[in-house]
C-alpha cells in the first residue's frame, strides 16, 4: 500500500544531544504503525517534527508524497504524552475551539462534538468545566479532541498510559473502528507489549537510530529461533541429535514445561513424533518472540555498545 | 495563519471577559472610585466650610478688635472677663483660639500680641490670624497718617494672577500648570497600570497553559508566534474593554452620585433657613442667625460660582493643550508599551515552570517600568524638557511613560518622531526575542532556567 507518511533521512540535534540521526520510515496508509523504543530514543522528537511543532535539521517528511507543510495540520490528529486541557474552560467550548484551530467550521465541529459526546456517554458534561470532570472523563475528552476533525493520520504518544483499563479498552475499540474507516494510526510507546497485538507495522528506534522496521509478521518470522514450547508428563531427554532442550522445568505431579530448539532442517512434526513416543504431550506450540525480545536481540546485534537497560 | 491568530485572541478575550471576577471588578471599581471621589469632596468641602472662631481680648486701647475682618473661614468675637477668665472661657465655648492684645501696644511696632490656641496651632490658622492682625494694624497706621476709611477701601485691590504661556508662534494660551501636569500624570498612570495589570495576566496565562500541559496540543495546531500574539492581543482587548467600561461607569456613577449628594446638602440648607424665620420668638437671635445664614449662603454660592468658572477654565485650558498630539501619542505609546512589555511578560511565563520562579525574571522587566514611572512623576513632570526627560523618552523601555508625561507640555516634532520610531524598533525586537524564548520555553519542563540558558534559546533553529 502507498505510504501516507514518509520520513527520509531525518536528523535533529539539540544543544546537548542528538535526537535523530538519519531516520527513514514509511508508514502505509490505513495501517496501525508502532513506533517503538525506550524512553529517550527519539520517538517524541520524530513526532514533533511530523506534527510541525519543531522542524528537522536535515531530511524531509512527505505526507502523501507532498513535502510536509502547514496545510497538512488539518489532516493530522495528535494525542501527546503530556495530556492537558484548559481547566477553566467548558468541555463543549474547548472541543469547539480545538476543532476550529484544526480548520473545522463551527457548524461541522458542533455537530461532531455532539455525536462524540453521545458515543462516549458524556453528553451531560458538555457544559461543565474541565476541572470538574473525573480523570477518566478528561481522558475521553482529550481523545475526542484528537480525532474530532477526522484526521487521516492519528498519532498517539504513549496511548494507554494514564488511561484506566476500562477507558483503555474503549479507546482501543475506537482506534480499531477509525482504522476500519480508513485512518492511519501511529502508536508511539516504550511499553512494546501494550500495542504489539494491534500493530500491523513497526519501527524500532534506539538512541536516535532506527534499528529495525517492517510488517510485524515478517519481523517475527525473521526472528523466530525454531523453538517450541512443550508441556506434558514425564521427562525429556536432554541430549538428542535433532534438537536441544534449552530449558526444562519440573512441576508438581510429574508435569513439566520445556523449551526445545530444533536444529537446522528438523521440522516440528519430527519433534512431535519423538515427543509422542517419549512423554504424554499436553501442549505444543511455537515460541513466538515478543517485540521486546526482538528489540533487545537486535540492539545486541547492531549496537552492542549501547546495551539497553531494562525496557519495561 | 491569520484566522488562527484571531481564534486564539477570541478565546483569550471571551474566557476572561466572562469570568465572574472580571464582571465584579469592572462594576466595583467605578463605584469605589465614585465613592472615593465623593468622600474626598466631602472632606475638602468640610475643611473649607468649617469656620474657626477666635476670641479677642483687646487691652491695647487702640480698638484693634473692631478692625479685625471676619472671613468665612475665620470669625472674630470679643472675649469676656479678665484674661485668665477668657483663657478658660474660649475653651469652654469650644472656640478655636484667643488673641490677647496687651495694654500699651505701640502701633508702629506692635510687639507682645499673643495667640492662645487649643492644642497645637496649625501654620495655616496662625497665618490667617497674622494676616488679619497685619491688615488691622496697617489700617490703623494709614488712618493715623490721615486717610479716611473710604479712601482706604478704594486703595485696596484684589489681584488674581492669570498665567499665560506664549508658544513659538507667539500665540497666547492660558497655561495652567496644574491642568497640564494633571493630564500628564493621569496618562502616565493609565499606561503604567495597564502594562502592569495586563502584562502579568499574559504571564499567568502562558504559565497556566504550560502547567495544564495543553501546550503541545496547541502547538501542533498553531504556530508559537500566533499563539503568543493571539494571547497578547486578546488580553489587550480585555484591558481596553475594562478601561472603557471603567471610564463610562465612573462617569455615569459620578454624574448620578454627585448631584444626589449635592441635592441633599441643598435641601439641608433650605431647611435651616426656613426654621428661624418661622419661629421668630426672639427677634434678636433670629436676626443674627439669618444674617449668619445669609453670610454662609452667599459664601457658598460665591464658592459655587468660582468652582463653576474654575471648571470652565479647566476645560478651556484642557482644550488649549495639544489634544490631537496627546491623543495620537497616547494611543501609540499605550499600544507600543503594552506590546513591548507584554511580549516580555509572555516570555517569562514561557521560560519558567513554576509561578514562584518568575521572580528572578520579573525584576529586570518591571524595573525600567517602575523607574520610568517614579522618575517620570518626580523629575520629568517638573522639568519636561530636561536631559533626563529627553533620554528617557527616547529609550523604548521608558519612553511609553516618559514621553506621555512630556506630551501635554509640548514636544518638538522630531523628538516625537524619533521616539516613536525607536519604540517600534524596540517592540519588534522584544517580540522577536520573546517569540524565540517562548517557542523553546513552552515545551521545556522540569528545568530550572538561567539567563545563560535563555541566551542559548535565541539561537536555536526552528
Amino acid at each position: 500500500m502507498k505510504p501516507i507518511l514518509e520520513a527520509i533521512d531525518v536528523r535533529k540535534a539539540y544543544a546537548n544531544h542528538v535526537a535523530l540521526s538519519g531516520v527513514s520510515l514509511a508508514i502505509p496508509e490505513g495501517s496501525i504503525f508502532g513506533l517503538l523504543g525506550p524512553n529517550g530514543a527519539g520517538k517524541t522528537s520524530l513526532i514533533r517534527i511530523i506534527t510541525q511543532i519543531t522542524g528537522a535539521d536535515e531530511g524531509e517528511i512527505r505526507f502523501r508524497g507532498e513535502r510536509l507543510n502547514p496545510g497538512h495540520i488539518a489532516q493530522i490528529g495528535y494525542l501527546p504524552e503530556e495530556r492537558g486541557l484548559y481547566k477553566k474552560m467548558k468541555v463543549g467550548e474547548q472541543l469547539l475551539y480545538l476543532a476550529q484551530l484544526r480548520g473545522l467550521s463551527r457548524a461541522d465541529a458542533t455537530a461532531r462534538i455532539k455525536q462524540w459526546l453521545n458515543r462516549f456517554e458524556i453528553k451531560e458534561w458538555a457544559g461543565k468545566n474541565v476541572e470538574d470532570l473525573s480523570k477518566g472523563m478528561q481522558q475521553k475528552v482529550q481523545f475526542i479532541a484528537t480525532v474530532l476533525h477526522e484526521p487521516s493520520l492519528i498519532i498517539l504518544d504513549e496511548p494507554f498510559s494514564g488511561f484506566d483499563p476500562i477507558n483503555a479498552n474503549l479507546i482501543k475499540d475506537e482506534i480499531l473502528r477509525l482504522k476500519q474507516e480508513g485512518a492511519t494510526i501511529i502508536f508511539s510507546t516504550h511499553r512494546m507489549e501494550s500495542v504489539e497485538e494491534m500493530c500491523d507495522n513497526i519501527a524500532l528506534i534506539n538512541r536516535s537510530r532506527k534499528v529495525l522496521d517492517g510488517p510485524i509478521g515478517v519481523i517475527r518470522d525473521q526472528f523466530k529461533t525454531n523453538t517450541y514450547e512443550v508441556e506434558g508428563r514425564g521427562k525429556l531427554l536432554v541430549v538428542h541429535p535433532d534438537f536441544e532442550v534449552v530449558e526444562q522445568k519440573e512441576r508438581e505431579n510429574g508435569h513439566f514445561y520445556a523449551r526445545v530448539q530444533l536444529h537446522a532442517g528438523v521440522r516440528p512434526n519430527d519433534l512431535l513424533r519423538y515427543l509422542i513416543g517419549a512423554v504424554e504431550v499436553e501442549a505444543f506450540r511455537e515460541k513466538i518472540p515478543s517485540i521486546n525480545e526482538i528489540f533487545i536481540r537486535r540492539v545486541r546485534e547492531t549496537m552492542p555498545e549501547t546495551l539497553v537497560e531494562e525496557t519495561t | 495563519m491569520a484566522s488562527k491568530f484571531l481564534l486564539v485572541a477570541q478565546r483569550e478575550y471571551l474566557t476572561r471577559v466572562r469570568k465572574r471576577a472580571f464582571i465584579v471588578l469592572t462594576l466595583a471599581v467605578p463605584l469605589l472610585l465614585a465613592g472615593f471621589g465623593v468622600f474626598i469632596a466631602k472632606i475638602a468641602s468640610s475643611d473649607n466650610e468649617s469656620t474657626d472662631v477666635v476670641e479677642v481680648r483687646d487691652d491695647s486701647g487702640l480698638n484693634v478688635a473692631s478692625r479685625l475682618v471676619s472671613t468665612p473661614q475665620l470669625r472674630f468675637e470679643p472675649a469676656t472677663g479678665t484674661l485668665a477668665e477668657a483663657k478658660k472661657g474660649f475653651q469652654k465655648a469650644k472656640h478655636d483660639g484667643l488673641i490677647y492684645l496687651p495694654s500699651g501696644l505701640d502701633v508702629e511696632n506692635p510687639v507682645g500680641v499673643q495667640f492662645f490656641g487649643k492644642g497645637n496651632i496649625s501654620l495655616k490658622k496662625q497665618g490667617a490670624v497674622e494676616n488679619a492682625l497685619n491688615k488691622a494694624f496697617s489700617d490703623l497706621k494709614m488712618q493715623k497718617s490721615g486717610l479716611s476709611q473710604e479712601q482706604l477701601d478704594r486703595l485696596r485691590s484684589k489681584v488674581d494672577l492669570q498665567a499665560i504661556s506664549l508658544d513659538e508662534t507667539g500665540k497666547e494660551a492660558d497655561s495652567n500648570a496644574l491642568a497640564t501636569s494633571g493630564t500628564a500624570y493621569a496618562l502616565a498612570l493609565a499606561i503604567y497600570l495597564f502594562i502592569f495589570i495586563y502584562g502579568v495576566q499574559i504571564m499567568r496565562g502562558v504559565g497556566e497553559e504550560k502547567s495544564s500541559r495543553i501546550m503541545e496540543v496547541m502547538l501542533s495546531s498553531v504556530k508559537p508566534f500566533d499563539l503568543m500574539m493571539g494571547k497578547i492581543m486578546g488580553i489587550a482587548a480585555v484591558g481596553l474593554t475594562q478601561f472603557l467600561l471603567w471610564g463610562l461607569l465612573s462617569f455615569g456613577a459620578s454624574s448620578v452620585l454627585v448631584p444626589l449628594l449635592a441635592g441633599r446638602d441643598k435641601a439641608k440648607t433650605e431647611m435651616a433657613t426656613a426654621t428661624p424665620s418661622a419661629t421668630s420668638a426672639s427677634p434678636d437671635v433670629s436676626q443674627s442667625t439669618s444674617t449668619k445664614m445669609d453670610q454662609a449662603m452667599s459664601g457658598t454660592s460665591k464658592q459655587g460660582a468660582t468652582v463653576m468658572t474654575g471648571r470652565f477654565k479647566a476645560f478651556e485650558i484642557l482644550a488649549n493643550l495639544p489634544i490631537g498630539t496627546i491623543l495620537f501619542g497616547f494611543i501609540i505609546y499605550f499600544l507600543g508599551g503594552y506590546l513591548l512589555y507584554g511580549a516580555l511578560f509572555g516570555a517569562v511565563g514561557a521560560a519558567v515552570d513554576d509561578q514562584t520562579d518568575t521572580q528572578q525574571f520579573m525584576f529586570p522587566i518591571t524595573m525600567p517600568l517602575i523607574l520610568s514611572y517614579i522618575v517620570g512623576v518626580s523629575v520629568i513632570l517638573r522639568n519636561p524638557d530636561g536631559p533626563v526627560a529627553f533620554w528617557m523618552s527616547m529609550i523604548p523601555f521608558t519612553s511609553p511613560i516618559a514621553m506621555v508625561i512630556r506630551l501635554p507640555f509640548g514636544v518638538p516634532m522630531w523628538q516625537l518622531a524619533l521616539s516613536i520610531f525607536l519604540l517600534i524598533l524596540g517592540f519588534i525586537g522584544t517580540v522577536w526575542v520573546a517569540a524565540r524564548i517562548y517557542r523553546v520555553g513552552v515545551l521545556m519542563y522540569g528545568k530550572k532556567v538561567t539567563y545563560k540558558e535563555l541566551g542559548k534559546w535565541m539561537f536555536y533553529k526552528g
